[in-house]
């Protein structure tokens, strides 16, 4: 499944963020290093603040730092802010045919389990699997 | 299955971890059953006797190589149980380790006990010679889905699936 670009966006800097736990995150790096706008990630970055995730700062050295609560915060928490993931219909003409509620129906199945895994993934356990990789690539 | 660890508090909010108790983590005993009955219960909402006996007798009274049935003790007070078995080949897969129990009291719960209690049954899974884990949980239990991937558990290449009992032999319509 491929995510908006916005969401990405906010799930990399609440994860960079969470990474440095009370230290203040470059927004100028971020954007570089994900090859975005400064425009566009002070937007996504607006939002965050605005759902009490992050402390933005303006200015030369101007950054953010991550303030939720990163056991408890979930992937879907996140993604929410951005876009409805269960949104996906056939197209309106075939909507109310047997054929577009069957479809309907499996597109349903895809969303909840989706769903489901984003919402059983906090920002911690992420970071654990960041690590996790990072350990076994060393290891290789 | 009943929850562990995590208590569902929102999102952005600091989180109050309790002090973490001394635990052991131990076989059952037929003295353990009404805490146990009772922690399912809380967490449930279903008392399950006659259900709770029957997996004593199968899983904590025999087959203890590939039975697991542990609780979590602490101050002579269980805090939580988990219960699983080694698995032959089923669905094709290799042997491997199932869990198809865990739950916490819910005053003990970001103690560390279900981490604990979990710990153990992966040793004793290893000791049985297996070197994987696996469980199912219901999609809407994001206690116990978190809980997993806490611990590192990742989606597994199978695919649950159900359906009602059709009506009358033959038809699957």
């Amino acid at each position: 499944m491929r995510l908006q670009t916005s969401t990405m966006l906010a799930l990399y800097s609440i994860i960079e963020a969470a990474s440095h736990p009370g230290k203040q995150v470059s927004a100028a790096e971020i954007a570089e290093r994900y090859g975005v706008s400064a425009h566009h990630l002070a937007k996504v970055l607006r939002e965050l603040g605005r759902a009490g995730l992050v402390d933005s700062s303006r200015g030369a050295g101007g950054g953010y730092r991550f303030s939720g609560n990163a056991r408890r915060l979930t992937l879907m928490d996140v993604i929410e802010r951005f876009e409805d993931i269960g949104a996906r219909s056939p197209d309106p003409g075939t909507a109310q045919t047997d054929l577009g509620l069957a479809i309907a129906r499996v597109l349903s199945e895809i969303d909840e389990i989706a769903k489901a895994t984003f919402r059983s993934i906090t920002i911690e356990t992420l970071l654990k699997l960041v690590e996790r990789a990072r350990r076994s690539e060393t290891s290789e | 299955m009943p929850g562990p660890d995590s208590p569902a508090t929102p999102a952005g909010s600091a989180s109050h971890r309790q002090p973490r108790p001394t635990i052991r983590v131990r076989p059952i005993e037929a003295g353990d059953l009404a805490q146990v009955i009772a922690i399912d219960a809380e967490a449930s909402g279903i008392d399950k006797v006659d259900y709770w006996y029957e997996l004593f007798h199968r899983y904590g009274t025999r087959g203890r190589q590939q039975r697991f049935f542990l609780v979590a003790e602490a101050e002579d007070s269980v805090l939580g149980f988990i219960i699983g078995e080694v698995r032959d080949w089923e669905f094709g897969s290799p042997p491997c380790g199932w869990v198809f129990g865990i739950a916490v009291r819910r005053a003990a719960r970001v103690g560390g006990v279900g981490s604990e209690l979990l710990a153990a049954i992966l040793e004793n899974f290893r000791r049985a010679g297996v070197e994987k884990v696996r469980t199912l949980t219901t999609r809407d239990n994001n206690l116990v889905l978190s809980f997993f991937r806490s611990q590192g558990m990742m989606a597994a290449p199978f695919i649950p699936l159900e359906m009602d009992l059709p009506a009358v032999k033959g038809d699957i319509s």
